[in-house]
């Protein structure tokens, strides 16, 4: 890497965690590389990726779901990602970072090292299965070890111990987390909220010791390993993992001689220089005001503070707020501020405990009660962000301040968004004011997607997203969008209220439906148009499944429903086949290949496991469908709002890695959810093991084998805006899998808006996944049966649309070219291109 | 981008018969061939049956346009836009009260009455009068 004079000033990042990446994606953005060559080097093998989600690695996520970003965004963004290269020193003298593979020149540098997990010196505490739990090997060093475990022990008790304890029982292993504190989580709650939670975590089944001191680790008798605590008891296990806390990886800066903490950390400014100004520091390695800041928000302001710095602005850190929501082991735990009330004189508390729901709440109020100074939850953190807005902005309390932390009733005081300053922060990941949030939707933003698109915010954590969308609808009502939902100018209805008055009526056609519910006089409710149309066509089709050709639902369809082919731009159809699963037999293909033949069709593979024919002129469909059904094929439903494709891999029939039969599996759901129509395509995918081939991921409905089952993956989505699946439900057998996907398709038919993908549908949905979950899983609303119930209606009334058509006469009629002329449409032209036709 | 209007009926023109009413589709579209003094036509011919079909009128005034049947619409079957023959193909509804067709392809509204375009007040389709005479289908072109 020698760097001729003339070029770009080299900037060296070390370390590719969070924060590291988070500076990378300020540099990206803020077009830094114009101005330097930029190099990061990461000691692991993984780029960044998402720690704070880290358990979710044994719940079925895998490292490239939790990454950061997509693989290319380094190289394109012209920034160099040199993984698996350990940085060992800097030679600040020549201004040289020594690696364990050369030497590279700097002409400024940021670490962003990170921490390391203490391990306490106990004896015994280098033996085998002793681990920390901090990066994705150790998670994969921990599963390694649980295979021939069936008990595990957690030292510390803090937030990451019983994330890490969390992850155990996700291992089947029977958990036990040791204190050396009285009580759970010390940082963050006092002693009645360390009862409670410890409480709320023993009913988990994990065993909670406090007040243990480890004094040594020996053999154990009937377990590997045999821990012996201060007062000589005992506990035995086989496997350890050291959770007691972190300390800054602070080694490189300490042997180059940078000014750094007496208990660790690199001494940084407002401006994140270390004492060198060619060095920046920030994470969890750098000492600011004497702190560390172990929490990804702060990272994330310093990393953008670094930034500025580097592009010789002036913006500082400034500190930030160690306030904090968690939901650990499923239980909530909230911390603001001076939740302890120990650092401020005359301090008073209110205190609201529940010991049936298991609830603690404390308010820590200034001594004449107007200013919030801190709070504590335990069991319900639906309190936090409230909360969090009277502790933030210093707002005047209400003049009963309990009713804050009472349990919600009528007349409870709630912070509205109209409250809120403008400096209010919204969102702390990305930092969005209220103000900044205004400003969006001012400059033209009228719905939650497009002010999250370009604010980001809530696209960090997540948590502040209730109040996002509070604060959104208020703005947009205060500014007289009135947020209408009506369909269209025929109904004053949501889709979701026409699927339900279609249902509750048991309305058969779009008729009937604009003659009783639409919006015009009832002389005249008008004929409808090309919105209402074709969704209530959708909705009759999901309710009853009536054919689309019959002749009530003819004038609803879209062209391409209509003709049962996809229009292409000179007025020709494409014809999709379905192929289940993407196996096709040779004479199948065959047939394929003689159809595109004989009616001079370009044929394409497509993305979803099919083949596509161009080119087809309207009145030779019936005769291209005739030869195609004779053949055994039925139609794709390429043309509808509706089921598509399953996509698979091969699977465990042929593949080395496959797990289970992924294409039977896609084979299976393809023919059970053929010819569903929704509000939006739906597309599937089964993989046959974890590595993916099927991208599975990026659908609807994901399907993955895995060694006891199925995981279940929903709302991914390809396209314009790439959304990850989510991971839904886990090894699930057969049985259940259809089931849940069954629940899950109608809950979405059902609630969905017009054209709108689940992506965005479920992005849209309050609760979010966990609501998803309990809807599907735990049939929290009871409506379990009817979906389906109603899947099963849809499944029973199916018949292949261009079976029923071409042994109709009448129906074949609309194929004509001319009512009053058997010519073709002459304006057709094309030429030849690669061997095929396309249009001219 | 804009098409010739119809002019006022000459004596070049005359009522055709194109097919019978069992050929159109309620509440959607079929196509037709035409000659007409100008050379060959494709042409879109709609029909909207039944008490929601708003009162024909020609457009600023209140009186029904003489000459075709009130259910009845004929326009240009090219699609102005794609340069495709499409427009029978496309989704009949009414915007404000006004009977209209959605092209199939870029979804310009057309006003069946008198052609024009609601999005782009340059482009109009060219309209014929249509009617019923018994079962038969009859344009004047």
């Amino acid at each position: 890497m020698n760097t001729p004079s003339q070029a770009k000033p080299q900037l060296i990042i070390i370390g590719n965690g969070m924060v590291g990446h988070h500076l990378v994606e300020q540099l990206i953005e803020r077009g830094a590389t114009e101005q330097y060559r930029i190099t990061v080097f990461g000691e692991e093998r993984h780029r960044a990726y998402d720690r704070v989600h880290l358990s979710e690695y044994f719940a079925g996520r895998d490292a490239e779901s939790l990454a950061m970003c997509d693989a290319d965004v380094y190289a394109d963004g012209g920034v160099e990602l040199r993984l698996s290269e350990s940085v060992t020193a800097i030679d600040r003298d020549v201004g040289e970072v020594v690696t364990d593979q050369g030497r590279y020149p700097y002409a400024r540098l940021v670490l962003a090292t990170g921490s390391y997990p203490f391990v306490p010196p106990i004896p015994g505490h280098e033996r085998d299965n002793c681990l920390v739990y901090r990066t994705l090997d150790d998670l994969d060093a921990i599963r390694a070890a649980a295979e021939n475990a069936t008990t595990g022990v957690v030292v510390g008790g803090g937030l990451l111990g019983l994330e890490a304890a969390n992850a155990l029982r996700g291992l089947d292993l029977d958990t036990a987390v040791v204190e050396f504190a009285p009580r759970l989580m010390p940082m963050q709650v006092d002693a009645e909220g360390g009862e409670l939670l410890r409480e709320k975590i023993e009913s988990l089944g994990v065993q909670v010791l406090t007040d243990r001191a480890t004094q040594h680790i020996e053999d154990g008798q009937a377990s590997f390993h045999r821990m012996v605590f201060q007062d000589d008891k005992v506990l035995e296990t086989d496997l350890i993992v050291f959770s007691a806390g972190i300390r800054p990886r602070d080694e490189l800066a300490r042997d180059c001689s940078l000014e750094m903490g007496e208990r660790g950390g690199v001494v940084i400014d407002d401006r994140c220089l270390t004492s060198d100004p060619a060095i920046l520091a920030i994470g969890e390695v750098a000492l600011w005001n004497n702190s560390i800041f172990g929490l990804v928000a702060p990272g994330y302001q310093m990393a953008k503070a670094a930034a500025d710095t580097l592009l010789g602005g002036k913006l500082t850190f400034e500190g930030a707020d160690m306030s904090t929501k968690l939901k650990l082991l499923g239980v909530d735990v909230g911390a603001i501020g001076d939740a302890h009330g120990n650092q401020t004189p005359g301090a008073r508390t209110f205190r609201y405990l529940d010991e049936i729901k298991q609830e603690y709440r404390k308010l820590v109020v200034s001594s004449d009660g107007k200013k919030l100074l801190g709070a504590m939850l335990v069991g319900d953190n639906a309190y936090y962000d409230t909360l969090m807005q009277y502790y933030a902005n210093a707002m005047e309390l209400p003049e009963d301040p309990a009713a804050l932390i009472l349990p919600s009733t009528e007349g409870a005081p709630t912070l509205g968004a109209d409250a809120l300053p403008d400096g209010a922060t919204i969102c702390s990941c990305h930092n969005v004011t209220k103000g900044a949030i205004c400003a969006t939707i001012d400059a033209g933003a009228t719905d939650l997607g497009a002010v999250k698109a370009s604010t980001r915010a809530s696209t960090g954590c997540g948590g502040c997203a209730a109040l996002l969308k509070s604060v959104v609808d208020h703005e947009l009502e205060a500014r007289g969008v009135e947020v209408d939902q009506s369909i269209c100018e025929h109904f004053a209805h949501t889709r979701q209220e026409l699927y339900d008055i279609v249902r509750v009526e048991g309305i058969k056609t779009f008729g009937e439906l604009i003659d009783k519910h639409g919006h015009g006089s009832p002389q005249s409710p008008g004929l409808g148009c090309d919105i209402c149309k074709p969704a209530v066509a959708s909705i009759l089709a999901s309710c009853f499944n009536e054919p689309i050709t019959d002749a009530a639902h003819i004038p609803l369809q879209d062209t391409n429903d209509t003709f049962m082919a996809n229009m292409q731009k000179n007025g020709t159809y494409s014809v999709v086949p379905r192929v289940p699963g993407g196996e096709i037999t040779p004479d199948k293909l065959v047939v394929l290949g003689q159809v595109a033949q004989k009616y001079a069709l370009y044929t394409k593979v497509t993305g979803g496991q099919r083949i596509d024919l161009f080119g087809a002129r309207l009145e030779d469909l019936p005769d291209i469908w005739g030869e195609l059904i004779e053949a055994g094929f039925e139609t794709g439903h390429a043309y509808g709002k509706s089921v598509r494709t399953v996509k698979s891999c091969v699977g465990s029939t042929w593949c080395r890695y496959g797990v289970a039969d992924s294409v039977g599996m896609a084979i299976q759901l393809e023919h059970r959810y053929k010819g569903l129509r929704s509000p939006h395509k739906l597309k599937f995918a089964v993989s046959g093991c974890t590595r993916e081939c099927a991208e599975a991921q990026s659908k609807d409905v994901g399907v993955i084998a895995t060694e006891h089952g199925w995981n279940l993956y929903v709302c991914g989505n390809g396209g314009m805006r790439p959304r990850h699946a989510e991971l839904l439900a886990t090894d699930l057998d057969d049985a259940a899998l259809i089931q849940a996907i069954d629940r899950f398709l109608m809950f979405y038919v059902r609630t969905a808006d017009r054209l709108q993908r689940t992506s965005v549908w479920r992005e849209n949905l309050e609760g979010g996944l966990d609501y998803l979950k309990a809807v599907v899983l735990e049939d929290s609303l009871g409506i379990g049966d009817e979906l389906e119930a109603q899947m099963q209606t849809v499944i029973d009334n199916y018949e292949c649309e261009w079976a029923g058509a071409i042994n109709d006469p009448e129906k074949l009629k609309r194929f004509r070219s001319f009512v009053n002329d058997a010519r073709p449409d002459p304006d057709i032209i094309v030429t030849e291109e690669r061997g095929q036709l396309r249009p001219a | 981008m804009s098409t010739a209007t119809a002019e006022a009926p000459t004596m070049t023109q005359t009522w055709q018969t194109l097919c019978t009413k069992a050929d159109l589709v309620p509440h959607s579209g079929v196509a037709a061939w035409i000659e007409t003094a100008d050379g060959p036509a494709q042409v879109a011919l709609f029909y909207l049956p039944g008490p929601n079909t708003p009162e024909k009128t020609v457009p600023g005034s209140n009186t029904p346009q003489p000459g075709h049947s009130p259910e009845l619409y004929a326009v240009d079957h090219h699609d102005p836009f794609s340069g495709a023959n499409v427009i029978a193909r496309g989704i009949v509804g009414d915007v404000q009260g006004e009977p209209v067709v959605a092209s199939p392809l870029y979804k310009q509204h057309f006003r069946l009455t008198d052609g024009q375009c609601l999005e782009d007040e340059t482009v109009r389709l060219r309209t014929w009068p249509l009617r019923l005479d018994g079962d038969k289908v009859e344009i004047l072109a």
